[in-house]
Protein backbone atom coordinates (compact mmCIF):
# COMPACT_ATOMS: atom_id res chain seq x y z
CA UNK A 1 0.00 0.00 0.00
CA UNK A 2 1.39 3.30 -0.85
CA UNK A 3 2.43 5.81 2.26
CA UNK A 4 3.81 9.11 2.29
CA UNK A 5 3.18 11.08 -0.55
CA UNK A 6 2.05 9.21 -2.64
CA UNK A 7 -1.05 8.54 -0.58
CA UNK A 8 -1.26 12.19 -0.39
CA UNK A 9 -1.62 12.51 -4.14
CA UNK A 10 -3.70 9.35 -4.53
CA UNK A 11 -6.43 11.06 -1.88
CA UNK A 12 -6.07 14.09 -4.11
CA UNK A 13 -6.64 11.87 -7.55
CA UNK A 14 -9.55 10.06 -5.83
CA UNK A 15 -11.51 13.68 -4.92
CA UNK A 16 -10.70 15.05 -8.27
CA UNK A 17 -12.86 12.44 -9.41
CA UNK A 18 -15.01 11.92 -6.38
CA UNK A 19 -15.65 15.45 -5.55
CA UNK A 20 -18.51 16.43 -7.66
CA UNK A 21 -20.43 13.19 -7.04
CA UNK A 22 -19.68 12.75 -3.30
CA UNK A 23 -20.74 16.69 -3.02
CA UNK A 24 -24.25 15.85 -5.03
CA UNK A 25 -25.07 12.90 -3.01
CA UNK A 26 -24.82 14.80 0.46
CA UNK A 27 -26.56 18.43 -1.15
CA UNK A 28 -29.28 16.06 -1.43
CA UNK A 29 -29.51 14.76 1.98
CA UNK A 30 -29.13 18.46 3.60
CA UNK A 31 -30.50 20.53 0.60
CA UNK A 32 -27.77 22.91 1.17
CA UNK A 33 -25.05 22.80 -1.72
CA UNK A 34 -22.94 24.96 0.78
CA UNK A 35 -23.34 23.02 3.27
CA UNK A 36 -22.75 19.88 1.16
CA UNK A 37 -19.52 20.98 -0.09
CA UNK A 38 -18.00 22.28 3.78
CA UNK A 39 -19.52 18.28 4.95
CA UNK A 40 -17.64 16.39 1.83
CA UNK A 41 -14.69 19.15 2.43
CA UNK A 42 -14.44 17.16 6.14
CA UNK A 43 -14.99 13.83 4.43
CA UNK A 44 -11.30 14.73 2.78
CA UNK A 45 -9.75 16.07 5.39
CA UNK A 46 -10.69 12.69 7.21
CA UNK A 47 -8.91 10.72 4.68
CA UNK A 48 -5.73 12.81 4.39
CA UNK A 49 -5.67 12.10 7.82
CA UNK A 50 -6.29 8.08 7.94
CA UNK A 51 -5.25 6.86 4.49
CA UNK A 52 -1.56 7.66 4.28
CA UNK A 53 -1.21 5.66 7.77
CA UNK A 54 -4.30 3.22 7.11
CA UNK A 55 -4.82 2.80 3.38
CA UNK A 56 -6.18 3.95 0.64
CA UNK A 57 -9.30 1.63 0.97
CA UNK A 58 -10.91 -0.67 -1.93
CA UNK A 59 -13.60 1.67 -3.25
CA UNK A 60 -12.71 5.25 -2.37
CA UNK A 61 -15.12 6.94 -3.58
CA UNK A 62 -17.79 4.99 -1.43
CA UNK A 63 -15.84 5.75 1.57
CA UNK A 64 -15.81 9.58 0.84
CA UNK A 65 -19.43 9.67 0.32
CA UNK A 66 -20.17 7.42 3.17
CA UNK A 67 -17.80 9.49 5.48
CA UNK A 68 -19.44 12.77 4.24
CA UNK A 69 -22.86 11.53 4.48
CA UNK A 70 -22.40 10.51 8.09
CA UNK A 71 -21.41 13.83 8.96
CA UNK A 72 -24.63 15.34 7.31
CA UNK A 73 -26.64 12.68 9.31
CA UNK A 74 -24.46 14.02 12.36
CA UNK A 75 -24.97 17.55 11.44
CA UNK A 76 -28.89 17.06 10.47
CA UNK A 77 -29.81 15.24 13.82
CA UNK A 78 -27.35 18.56 16.29
CA UNK A 79 -29.66 20.71 13.84
CA UNK A 80 -32.55 18.37 15.18
CA UNK A 81 -34.37 19.13 11.95
CA UNK A 82 -34.46 15.55 10.34
CA UNK A 83 -37.85 15.15 10.82
CA UNK A 84 -38.90 17.47 8.36
CA UNK A 85 -36.58 16.65 5.83
CA UNK A 86 -37.07 13.09 6.29
CA UNK A 87 -40.30 12.50 7.27
CA UNK A 88 -41.43 9.17 6.23
CA UNK A 89 -38.26 7.72 8.29
CA UNK A 90 -38.19 6.59 11.69
CA UNK A 91 -34.96 7.63 13.14
CA UNK A 92 -33.27 6.15 16.27
CA UNK A 93 -30.12 6.12 17.95
CA UNK A 94 -28.78 3.37 15.47
CA UNK A 95 -29.50 5.05 12.35
CA UNK A 96 -26.83 5.01 9.96
CA UNK A 97 -25.68 6.09 6.76
CA UNK A 98 -27.18 3.24 4.73
CA UNK A 99 -30.46 3.12 5.99
CA UNK A 100 -30.14 7.31 4.15
CA UNK A 101 -28.64 5.19 1.31
CA UNK A 102 -32.10 3.26 1.24
CA UNK A 103 -34.49 6.50 1.55
CA UNK A 104 -32.26 7.63 -1.48
CA UNK A 105 -31.66 4.98 -4.08
CA UNK A 106 -35.05 5.71 -6.32
CA UNK A 107 -32.75 8.93 -7.08
CA UNK A 108 -30.24 8.45 -9.47
CA UNK A 109 -26.55 10.46 -8.99
CA UNK A 110 -27.00 11.52 -12.25
CA UNK A 111 -30.12 13.96 -11.04
CA UNK A 112 -27.87 14.49 -8.54
CA UNK A 113 -24.74 16.06 -10.29
CA UNK A 114 -27.07 17.97 -13.00
CA UNK A 115 -29.04 19.46 -9.59
CA UNK A 116 -25.56 20.24 -8.25
CA UNK A 117 -24.16 21.74 -11.71
CA UNK A 118 -27.33 23.95 -12.29
CA UNK A 119 -27.16 24.98 -8.59
CA UNK A 120 -23.52 26.48 -8.58
CA UNK A 121 -24.37 27.95 -12.43
CA UNK A 122 -27.59 29.94 -11.26
CA UNK A 123 -28.63 33.23 -12.28
CA UNK A 124 -28.93 34.47 -9.17
CA UNK A 125 -24.96 34.24 -8.83
CA UNK A 126 -22.72 36.90 -10.69
CA UNK A 127 -20.64 34.90 -13.33
CA UNK A 128 -17.45 34.88 -11.60
CA UNK A 129 -19.08 33.56 -8.40
CA UNK A 130 -20.40 30.77 -10.93
CA UNK A 131 -17.08 29.81 -12.33
CA UNK A 132 -15.51 29.73 -9.06
CA UNK A 133 -18.61 27.70 -7.45
CA UNK A 134 -18.42 25.18 -10.73
CA UNK A 135 -14.66 24.68 -10.34
CA UNK A 136 -14.98 24.00 -6.74
CA UNK A 137 -17.77 21.98 -6.56
CA UNK A 138 -17.86 20.04 -9.99
CA UNK A 139 -14.18 20.43 -11.21
CA UNK A 140 -12.88 19.23 -7.48
CA UNK A 141 -9.88 22.67 -7.56
CA UNK A 142 -8.93 23.60 -4.35
CA UNK A 143 -9.25 27.47 -3.59
CA UNK A 144 -5.75 27.99 -4.28
CA UNK A 145 -5.88 26.18 -7.73
CA UNK A 146 -8.52 28.94 -8.83
CA UNK A 147 -6.73 31.86 -7.55
CA UNK A 148 -3.65 30.71 -9.14
CA UNK A 149 -5.93 30.04 -12.90
CA UNK A 150 -7.96 33.42 -12.68
CA UNK A 151 -4.42 35.55 -11.18
CA UNK A 152 -6.28 36.93 -8.01
CA UNK A 153 -4.90 36.46 -4.44
CA UNK A 154 -6.61 33.02 -2.63
CA UNK A 155 -8.41 35.27 -0.11
CA UNK A 156 -10.63 36.85 -3.24
CA UNK A 157 -11.33 33.53 -4.34
CA UNK A 158 -12.33 32.34 -0.71
CA UNK A 159 -15.02 35.10 -0.31
CA UNK A 160 -16.46 34.59 -4.03
CA UNK A 161 -16.91 31.13 -2.80
CA UNK A 162 -18.47 31.75 0.87
CA UNK A 163 -20.60 34.73 -0.49
CA UNK A 164 -21.72 32.52 -3.38
CA UNK A 165 -23.05 29.79 -1.49
CA UNK A 166 -24.40 32.74 1.14
CA UNK A 167 -26.22 34.08 -1.69
CA UNK A 168 -27.56 30.79 -2.70
CA UNK A 169 -28.92 29.80 0.90
CA UNK A 170 -30.06 33.50 0.97
CA UNK A 171 -32.26 33.13 -1.86
CA UNK A 172 -33.41 29.87 -1.04
CA UNK A 173 -32.58 27.84 -4.22
CA UNK A 174 -34.04 24.62 -4.02
CA UNK A 175 -31.68 22.08 -5.12
CA UNK A 176 -33.84 20.80 -8.03
CA UNK A 177 -33.68 20.58 -11.30
CA UNK A 178 -35.50 23.80 -13.43
CA UNK A 179 -38.32 22.89 -15.50
CA UNK A 180 -40.69 24.81 -17.66
CA UNK A 181 -39.35 27.93 -19.35
CA UNK A 182 -36.67 28.60 -16.37
CA UNK A 183 -34.88 25.39 -17.57
CA UNK A 184 -33.35 26.60 -21.32
CA UNK A 185 -32.46 30.03 -19.60
CA UNK A 186 -30.65 27.90 -16.62
CA UNK A 187 -29.07 25.68 -19.41
CA UNK A 188 -28.10 28.69 -21.32
CA UNK A 189 -26.11 29.99 -17.95
CA UNK A 190 -24.52 26.85 -17.47
CA UNK A 191 -22.83 26.29 -20.86
CA UNK A 192 -22.07 30.22 -20.39
CA UNK A 193 -19.91 29.23 -17.15
CA UNK A 194 -18.46 26.83 -19.24
CA UNK A 195 -17.48 28.81 -22.07
CA UNK A 196 -15.92 31.25 -19.47
CA UNK A 197 -13.86 29.05 -18.39
CA UNK A 198 -12.74 27.87 -21.33
CA UNK A 199 -11.92 31.39 -22.80
CA UNK A 200 -10.17 32.23 -19.48
CA UNK A 201 -7.50 29.80 -19.79
CA UNK A 202 -7.86 30.28 -23.92
CA UNK A 203 -6.64 33.95 -23.04
CA UNK A 204 -3.70 32.69 -20.75
CA UNK A 205 -0.39 34.02 -22.18
CA UNK A 206 3.51 32.34 -22.38
CA UNK A 207 5.18 32.36 -19.04
CA UNK A 208 1.46 32.71 -17.14
CA UNK A 209 1.25 29.55 -13.95
CA UNK A 210 0.45 26.09 -15.83
CA UNK A 211 -3.61 26.61 -14.24
CA UNK A 212 -4.25 29.27 -16.68
CA UNK A 213 -4.26 27.01 -19.59
CA UNK A 214 -5.36 24.32 -18.24
CA UNK A 215 -8.67 25.95 -17.44
CA UNK A 216 -9.65 25.23 -21.10
CA UNK A 217 -8.67 21.34 -20.22
CA UNK A 218 -11.34 21.61 -17.40
CA UNK A 219 -14.00 23.19 -19.75
CA UNK A 220 -13.91 20.68 -21.78
CA UNK A 221 -14.26 17.95 -19.07
CA UNK A 222 -17.47 20.06 -17.07
CA UNK A 223 -18.97 20.03 -20.73
CA UNK A 224 -18.46 16.42 -21.80
CA UNK A 225 -19.67 15.71 -18.04
CA UNK A 226 -22.55 17.47 -18.92
CA UNK A 227 -23.16 16.02 -22.15
CA UNK A 228 -23.36 12.70 -20.09
CA UNK A 229 -26.07 14.04 -18.22
CA UNK A 230 -27.81 15.06 -20.90
CA UNK A 231 -27.29 13.68 -24.08
CA UNK A 232 -30.64 14.83 -26.03
CA UNK A 233 -29.37 18.96 -25.27
CA UNK A 234 -28.30 19.81 -28.89
CA UNK A 235 -26.13 23.31 -27.33
CA UNK A 236 -23.84 20.97 -25.29
CA UNK A 237 -22.57 19.20 -27.57
CA UNK A 238 -22.09 22.59 -29.82
CA UNK A 239 -20.60 24.13 -27.08
CA UNK A 240 -17.88 20.91 -27.08
CA UNK A 241 -17.83 20.68 -30.30
CA UNK A 242 -16.66 24.95 -30.36
CA UNK A 243 -14.35 23.97 -27.19
CA UNK A 244 -12.49 21.08 -28.66
CA UNK A 245 -12.40 22.92 -32.00
CA UNK A 246 -10.90 25.84 -30.44
CA UNK A 247 -8.42 23.79 -28.19
CA UNK A 248 -7.13 21.89 -31.14
CA UNK A 249 -5.25 24.80 -32.29
CA UNK A 250 -3.87 26.25 -28.83
CA UNK A 251 -0.31 24.80 -30.26
CA UNK A 252 -0.53 26.62 -33.62
CA UNK A 253 -1.60 29.78 -32.30
CA UNK A 254 1.50 31.13 -30.90
CA UNK A 255 5.01 31.87 -32.93
CA UNK A 256 8.32 30.93 -31.35
CA UNK A 257 8.28 34.17 -29.53
CA UNK A 258 4.74 33.84 -28.38
CA UNK A 259 3.58 35.89 -30.75
CA UNK A 260 -0.02 35.30 -32.09
CA UNK A 261 -0.36 33.86 -35.62
CA UNK A 262 -3.55 34.37 -36.97
CA UNK A 263 -5.92 31.41 -38.21
CA UNK A 264 -5.04 31.41 -41.64
CA UNK A 265 -1.51 31.81 -41.01
CA UNK A 266 -1.20 28.66 -38.59
CA UNK A 267 0.96 25.38 -39.47
CA UNK A 268 -2.26 23.25 -39.64
CA UNK A 269 0.29 20.41 -39.11
CA UNK A 270 0.49 21.72 -35.60
CA UNK A 271 -3.58 21.59 -34.94
CA UNK A 272 -4.33 18.33 -32.51
CA UNK A 273 -6.00 15.66 -34.68
CA UNK A 274 -7.60 14.26 -31.85
CA UNK A 275 -9.57 16.94 -30.90
CA UNK A 276 -10.28 18.00 -34.68
CA UNK A 277 -12.10 14.24 -34.81
CA UNK A 278 -13.66 14.64 -31.53
CA UNK A 279 -14.75 18.34 -32.02
CA UNK A 280 -16.42 17.25 -35.89
CA UNK A 281 -18.18 14.25 -34.12
CA UNK A 282 -19.70 16.52 -31.54
CA UNK A 283 -20.75 18.84 -33.92
CA UNK A 284 -22.61 15.91 -36.21
CA UNK A 285 -24.63 15.20 -32.86
CA UNK A 286 -25.25 18.67 -31.91
CA UNK A 287 -26.77 19.42 -35.64
CA UNK A 288 -28.51 15.91 -35.69
CA UNK A 289 -30.68 17.74 -32.62
CA UNK A 290 -31.42 20.76 -33.90
CA UNK A 291 -28.35 23.21 -32.68
CA UNK A 292 -28.01 26.66 -31.68
CA UNK A 293 -25.61 29.47 -31.45
CA UNK A 294 -23.23 27.34 -30.45
CA UNK A 295 -23.95 24.89 -32.76
CA UNK A 296 -23.00 27.55 -35.51
CA UNK A 297 -20.14 28.60 -34.09
CA UNK A 298 -18.72 25.07 -34.07
CA UNK A 299 -19.82 24.80 -37.49
CA UNK A 300 -17.90 27.83 -38.64
CA UNK A 301 -14.68 26.56 -36.91
CA UNK A 302 -15.65 23.12 -38.37
CA UNK A 303 -15.10 24.69 -42.20
CA UNK A 304 -11.70 25.71 -40.75
CA UNK A 305 -10.58 22.68 -39.10
CA UNK A 306 -11.46 20.42 -42.13
CA UNK A 307 -9.62 22.98 -44.65
CA UNK A 308 -5.91 20.92 -45.28
CA UNK A 309 -4.90 24.36 -46.28
CA UNK A 310 -6.03 28.17 -45.71
CA UNK A 311 -6.48 28.45 -49.31
CA UNK A 312 -8.79 25.04 -49.41
CA UNK A 313 -11.38 27.04 -46.90
CA UNK A 314 -14.93 27.07 -47.64
CA UNK A 315 -15.58 30.68 -47.35
CA UNK A 316 -19.05 30.72 -48.85
CA UNK A 317 -20.51 28.01 -46.07
CA UNK A 318 -18.80 30.10 -43.52
CA UNK A 319 -20.71 33.53 -44.59
CA UNK A 320 -24.05 31.35 -45.21
CA UNK A 321 -23.18 30.00 -41.18
CA UNK A 322 -22.39 33.67 -39.96
CA UNK A 323 -25.56 34.41 -41.86
CA UNK A 324 -27.97 31.82 -40.03
CA UNK A 325 -26.06 33.17 -36.88
CA UNK A 326 -26.99 36.62 -37.19
CA UNK A 327 -30.10 35.79 -37.64
CA UNK A 328 -30.62 34.07 -34.61
CA UNK A 329 -28.48 35.84 -32.38
CA UNK A 330 -27.88 39.44 -34.23
CA UNK A 331 -24.59 41.54 -33.40
CA UNK A 332 -22.21 43.91 -35.03
CA UNK A 333 -19.48 41.55 -34.58
CA UNK A 334 -21.16 38.66 -36.27
CA UNK A 335 -21.95 40.78 -39.30
CA UNK A 336 -18.05 42.14 -39.55
CA UNK A 337 -16.94 39.00 -38.98
CA UNK A 338 -19.97 37.67 -42.17
CA UNK A 339 -18.26 40.51 -44.17
CA UNK A 340 -14.89 38.78 -43.96
CA UNK A 341 -16.23 36.08 -44.72
CA UNK A 342 -18.53 37.19 -47.91
CA UNK A 343 -15.26 39.00 -49.38
CA UNK A 344 -13.40 35.47 -49.59
CA UNK A 345 -16.07 33.87 -50.87
CA UNK A 346 -17.34 36.73 -53.62
CA UNK A 347 -14.49 39.43 -53.28
CA UNK A 348 -14.13 42.50 -51.41
CA UNK A 349 -16.88 44.47 -53.56
CA UNK A 350 -19.41 41.99 -51.96
CA UNK A 351 -17.24 42.33 -48.53
CA UNK A 352 -18.07 45.94 -48.41
CA UNK A 353 -21.54 46.20 -49.18
CA UNK A 354 -22.16 44.24 -45.87
CA UNK A 355 -19.29 45.73 -44.01
CA UNK A 356 -20.74 49.50 -44.69
CA UNK A 357 -24.05 49.93 -43.12
CA UNK A 358 -22.03 49.22 -40.16
CA UNK A 359 -20.02 52.69 -40.12
CA UNK A 360 -22.91 53.88 -38.47
CA UNK A 361 -23.07 51.26 -35.90
CA UNK A 362 -22.15 52.92 -32.34
CA UNK A 363 -21.32 49.90 -30.32
CA UNK A 364 -18.41 49.75 -32.83
CA UNK A 365 -17.44 53.30 -32.95
CA UNK A 366 -13.99 53.31 -31.87
CA UNK A 367 -13.08 49.08 -32.59
CA UNK A 368 -9.78 48.96 -34.85
CA UNK A 369 -11.11 46.01 -36.64
CA UNK A 370 -13.53 47.79 -37.85
CA UNK A 371 -11.30 50.33 -40.51
CA UNK A 372 -8.74 47.44 -40.58
CA UNK A 373 -11.09 45.17 -42.20
CA UNK A 374 -12.51 47.91 -44.22
CA UNK A 375 -8.75 48.82 -45.43
CA UNK A 376 -7.81 45.45 -46.54
CA UNK A 377 -11.54 45.26 -48.45
CA UNK A 378 -10.20 49.31 -50.22
CA UNK A 379 -6.73 47.21 -51.10
CA UNK A 380 -8.07 44.33 -52.34
CA UNK A 381 -9.85 46.69 -54.95
CA UNK A 382 -6.78 48.63 -55.72
CA UNK A 383 -8.03 51.40 -54.02
CA UNK A 384 -4.99 52.17 -52.23
CA UNK A 385 -5.42 55.84 -50.88
CA UNK A 386 -8.47 55.10 -49.33
CA UNK A 387 -7.00 51.96 -47.39
CA UNK A 388 -4.28 53.68 -46.06
CA UNK A 389 -6.49 56.34 -44.75
CA UNK A 390 -7.88 53.08 -42.70
CA UNK A 391 -5.23 51.57 -41.71
CA UNK A 392 -4.12 54.67 -40.07
CA UNK A 393 -7.05 55.32 -38.71
CA UNK A 394 -7.52 51.91 -36.97
CA UNK A 395 -3.62 52.23 -36.15
CA UNK A 396 -4.47 55.13 -34.06
CA UNK A 397 -7.33 52.82 -32.33
CA UNK A 398 -5.69 50.05 -31.38
CA UNK A 399 -3.88 49.44 -28.03
CA UNK A 400 -1.94 46.24 -28.88
CA UNK A 401 1.89 47.52 -29.83
CA UNK A 402 2.49 44.30 -32.63
CA UNK A 403 -1.00 45.03 -33.91
CA UNK A 404 -0.42 48.80 -34.69
CA UNK A 405 2.89 48.19 -35.95
CA UNK A 406 1.37 45.64 -38.42
CA UNK A 407 -0.99 48.55 -39.47
CA UNK A 408 1.09 50.87 -39.95
CA UNK A 409 2.93 48.70 -42.40
CA UNK A 410 0.22 47.80 -44.22
CA UNK A 411 -0.45 51.44 -44.84
CA UNK A 412 2.50 52.39 -45.65
CA UNK A 413 2.00 49.60 -48.75
CA UNK A 414 -0.98 51.60 -49.78
CA UNK A 415 1.17 52.98 -52.99
CA UNK B 1 -2.65 16.73 -19.97
CA UNK B 2 -2.99 13.53 -21.55
CA UNK B 3 -1.69 9.97 -20.54
CA UNK B 4 -2.33 6.24 -21.97
CA UNK B 5 -3.30 3.60 -20.27
CA UNK B 6 -2.15 0.53 -21.82
CA UNK B 7 -3.00 -3.40 -20.27
CA UNK B 8 -0.95 -6.01 -21.61
CA UNK B 9 -1.91 -10.25 -21.60
CA UNK B 10 0.04 -12.95 -22.14
CA UNK B 11 -0.39 -13.43 -25.94
CA UNK B 12 0.01 -17.47 -25.81
CA UNK B 13 -2.50 -17.43 -23.18
CA UNK B 14 -6.40 -17.73 -25.10
CA UNK B 15 -8.62 -17.46 -22.14
CA UNK B 16 -7.50 -14.29 -21.08
CA UNK B 17 -8.30 -13.32 -24.36
CA UNK B 18 -11.88 -14.38 -24.46
CA UNK B 19 -13.78 -11.61 -22.53
CA UNK B 20 -16.67 -13.36 -20.48
CA UNK B 21 -20.04 -11.54 -20.25
CA UNK B 22 -18.81 -10.44 -16.85
CA UNK B 23 -16.25 -8.92 -18.27
CA UNK B 24 -18.04 -7.09 -21.17
CA UNK B 25 -20.00 -5.68 -18.32
CA UNK B 26 -17.39 -4.67 -16.29
CA UNK B 27 -15.50 -3.23 -18.65
CA UNK B 28 -18.39 -1.58 -20.17
CA UNK B 29 -19.34 -0.23 -16.58
CA UNK B 30 -15.73 0.95 -16.86
CA UNK B 31 -15.50 3.06 -19.79
CA UNK B 32 -19.18 4.60 -19.15
CA UNK B 33 -17.49 5.92 -15.67
CA UNK B 34 -14.68 7.18 -17.84
CA UNK B 35 -16.36 8.55 -20.74
CA UNK B 36 -19.37 10.51 -17.99
CA UNK B 37 -16.45 11.80 -15.75
CA UNK B 38 -15.12 13.79 -18.79
CA UNK B 39 -11.65 12.30 -19.49
CA UNK B 40 -11.97 9.69 -22.25
CA UNK B 41 -10.83 10.72 -25.26
CA UNK B 42 -10.12 7.67 -27.21
CA UNK B 43 -9.97 4.08 -26.07
CA UNK B 44 -9.70 0.56 -28.19
CA UNK B 45 -9.51 -2.83 -27.51
CA UNK B 46 -6.68 -5.08 -29.66
CA UNK B 47 -6.68 -8.64 -30.99
CA UNK B 48 -4.11 -10.96 -29.81
CA UNK B 49 -1.08 -11.59 -32.38
CA UNK B 50 -3.29 -14.94 -33.86
CA UNK B 51 -6.08 -11.86 -34.97
CA UNK B 52 -3.62 -9.92 -37.23
CA UNK B 53 -0.21 -8.54 -36.17
CA UNK B 54 2.97 -8.07 -37.85
CA UNK B 55 6.68 -6.81 -36.46
CA UNK B 56 8.48 -4.41 -38.57
CA UNK B 57 11.78 -4.24 -37.52
CA UNK B 58 15.06 -2.01 -39.08
CA UNK B 59 18.62 -3.36 -38.41
CA UNK B 60 21.83 -2.30 -39.86
CA UNK B 61 19.75 -0.68 -42.77
CA UNK B 62 18.11 -4.16 -43.44
CA UNK B 63 14.03 -4.35 -42.86
CA UNK B 64 12.62 -7.68 -41.98
CA UNK B 65 8.53 -7.88 -41.66
CA UNK B 66 7.57 -10.74 -39.22
CA UNK B 67 3.93 -11.30 -39.81
CA UNK B 68 2.42 -12.61 -36.78
CA UNK B 69 0.95 -15.21 -34.52
CA UNK B 70 4.06 -14.45 -32.73
CA UNK B 71 5.66 -17.65 -31.63
CA UNK B 72 7.16 -16.95 -28.46
CA UNK B 73 4.90 -16.04 -25.65
CA UNK B 74 5.53 -12.85 -24.44
CA UNK B 75 2.63 -10.11 -23.13
CA UNK B 76 1.31 -7.66 -25.40
CA UNK B 77 -0.37 -4.54 -25.43
CA UNK B 78 -4.58 -6.00 -25.21
CA UNK B 79 -6.15 -1.86 -25.24
CA UNK B 80 -5.46 1.45 -24.51
CA UNK B 81 -7.22 4.28 -23.61
CA UNK B 82 -6.33 7.97 -23.71
CA UNK B 83 -7.33 10.19 -20.72
CA UNK B 84 -7.59 14.03 -20.16
CA UNK B 85 -6.54 14.09 -16.99
CA UNK B 86 -4.63 16.70 -14.65
CA UNK B 87 -1.87 15.09 -13.42
CA UNK B 88 -0.41 11.31 -12.89
CA UNK B 89 -2.44 10.22 -9.27
CA UNK B 90 -5.28 10.88 -10.86
CA UNK B 91 -4.36 8.37 -14.63
CA UNK B 92 -3.06 6.07 -12.15
CA UNK B 93 -6.07 6.10 -10.05
CA UNK B 94 -7.93 5.32 -13.46
CA UNK B 95 -5.90 2.68 -14.14
CA UNK B 96 -6.15 0.87 -10.78
CA UNK B 97 -9.44 0.62 -10.77
CA UNK B 98 -9.29 -1.10 -14.68
CA UNK B 99 -6.78 -3.34 -13.49
CA UNK B 100 -9.32 -3.81 -10.57
CA UNK B 101 -12.57 -4.84 -12.83
CA UNK B 102 -10.40 -8.64 -13.50
CA UNK B 103 -9.45 -12.13 -11.56
CA UNK B 104 -7.20 -12.67 -13.48
CA UNK B 105 -3.41 -11.14 -13.65
CA UNK B 106 -3.47 -8.11 -15.80
CA UNK B 107 -0.26 -5.37 -16.25
CA UNK B 108 -1.89 -1.89 -17.01
CA UNK B 109 1.25 1.05 -18.38
CA UNK B 110 0.82 4.54 -17.79
CA UNK B 111 2.27 6.71 -20.05
CA UNK B 112 2.23 10.21 -20.75
CA UNK B 113 1.24 11.59 -24.02
CA UNK B 114 3.58 13.89 -25.73
CA UNK B 115 1.79 17.31 -26.70
CA UNK B 116 2.69 20.24 -28.49
CA UNK B 117 4.02 23.39 -26.81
Amino acid sequence: MSTGTDAKSAVEAVWRIEAARVIAGVARLVGDVGLAEELAQDALVAALEQWPSEGVPRNPGAWLTTTAKRRAIDTIRRRQVLQRHLPALAVDEHTDASEFDAVLEQDPIEDDLLRLIFTACHPVLKPEARVALTLRMLGGLSTDEIARAFLVPDATVGQRISRAKKSLADAKVPFELPTGPARAERLSSVLEVIYLIFNEGYSATAGDDWMRPALCEEAMRLGRILAGLMPAEAEVHGLIALLEIQASRSAARCGPDGEPVMLLEQDRRRWDRLLVGRGLAALARAEELGGGTYTLQAAIAACHARARTAEETDWARIAELYARLAALAPSPIVELNRAVAVSMADGPEAGLAVLDPLLEEPSLRGYHLLPSVRGDFLFRLGRHAEARAEFERAAAMTRNERERTLLLTRAEACV
Amino acid sequence: MRYMLMHKLDDSNAALWQATPEDFAAVGAYMEEVSKAGVLLAAEGLLPSSGGAAVITKKDGQTTVVDGPFAEAKEVIGGFAILQVRDQAEAVEWATRFAALFNHDIEVEVRRVAEFE
